[in-house]
């Protein structure tokens, strides 16, 4: 598995502002690239197409018992786009990283735990 | 362009390596602690939904539903603008961090305008309901939706006013470059009332009841 150091080498190969700094795995520091303002841009992109293909299959009648994996599916590639390259997450400091999935990893046990003690599922 | 580690850092301390805080985890407190509010947050809007999605299927027969009411075209509307919010909030960050200042009022104004937009149609939408005989009182899902997307809308709505409290600050040179993360910290909050936009609206108004 690619170790942070060789995440942010690679993840803008073309290139990529030198922000900010950050620790790698061994705790030393060194300089991280952020997406440029081009790279911004087409990712806005993407995920406009995201949400106008979201929008499209919510009318697709025929998909029956796939629309709600299938918009789940879109509404996680957004979540998670945003977080890791409009917040940084992907660039940022793991101790960030930790931050923000306790709190959505809580979220998530606790309000399964919720909706399965008040039967939600099986409605 | 490259912003210089001396530029963004608050680094004073010889023996602290350059670029870093000095904090004993080597990362800014401000940033720290705003990462750990938007993991409280998400356990806030967590219990909304979930209220949400428990009570929308329990109102009294024949009152209203999502179905009589859902406007999907609008909202559609509305999420793309607050998506292409999180696009000029994180330009106005790269603008700072170069040391635009002009592009990052640009980026800043167009940000808080595309917020307002957003809440503008969140207002238009929940007169709409109420017109249509939906209240906050009418049954369960009046209560839950309405909280669940006024305290969302607040979330929006306290985002333009750090928005525009940037704006002024820069306008009055009191938010030189060295003072990104300030930017950086509003922007966080902001991509993340963009986030939680992007989990209703898949839950409450495209996932059918």
């Amino acid at each position: 598995m690619a170790t942070e150091a060789e995440i942010e080498e690679t993840a803008f190969p073309d290139g990529g502002a030198v922000v900010a700094h950050a620790t790698d795995e061994a705790g030393a520091p060194h300089p991280h690239k952020h997406p440029t303002e081009g790279q911004y841009v087409l990712i806005a992109l993407l995920l406009a197409a995201i949400t106008g293909v979201e929008v499209a299959v919510y009318y697709i009648s025929a998909l029956g018992d796939l629309l709600v994996p299938l918009l789940l599916l879109f509404a996680i590639v957004k979540f998670s786009v945003v977080v890791a390259f409009f917040m940084h997450l992907r660039f940022d400091s793991r101790l960030f990283r930790r931050l923000f999935v306790l709190g959505l990893g809580l979220a998530i046990f606790v309000f399964t735990v919720v909706l399965t003690t008040f039967h939600f599922w099986s409605r | 362009m490259v912003v210089t580690a001396s530029e963004g850092s608050h680094t004073e301390d010889p023996a602290i390596p350059e670029g870093h805080p000095p904090t004993a985890t080597g990362l800014s407190n401000e940033k720290v602690a705003m990462w750990a509010f938007l993991g409280s947050e998400c356990l806030l809007f967590g219990a909304l939904i979930s209220v949400y999605l428990l009570f929308k299927g329990q109102s009294q027969p024949n009152t209203i539903t999502p179905k009589n009411v859902y406007d999907i075209p609008f909202t559609s509307v509305s999420s793309f603008v607050l998506l292409m919010s999180s696009l000029t909030m994180v330009l106005a960050l790269a603008a700072i961090q170069r040391g635009d200042h002009r592009r990052l009022r640009i980026w800043v104004l167009t940000t808080a305008l595309l917020g307002a937009t957003f809440v503008a149609g969140q207002m238009y939408e929940f007169t709409t309901f109420y017109s249509k005989g939906l209240k906050i009182s009418t049954n369960l899902f009046g209560s839950s939706f309405f909280v669940l997307t006024g305290f969302h809308g607040a979330h929006v709505t306290l985002g333009i006013l750090m928005l525009l409290t940037l704006w002024n600050l820069s306008v009055r040179g009191k938010l030189p470059a060295n003072r990104s993360e300030t930017v950086e910290l509003v922007g966080l909050y902001w991509h993340f009332v963009d986030i939680v936009w992007i989990i209703i609206f898949t839950l409450v108004y495209l996932i059918p009841s």
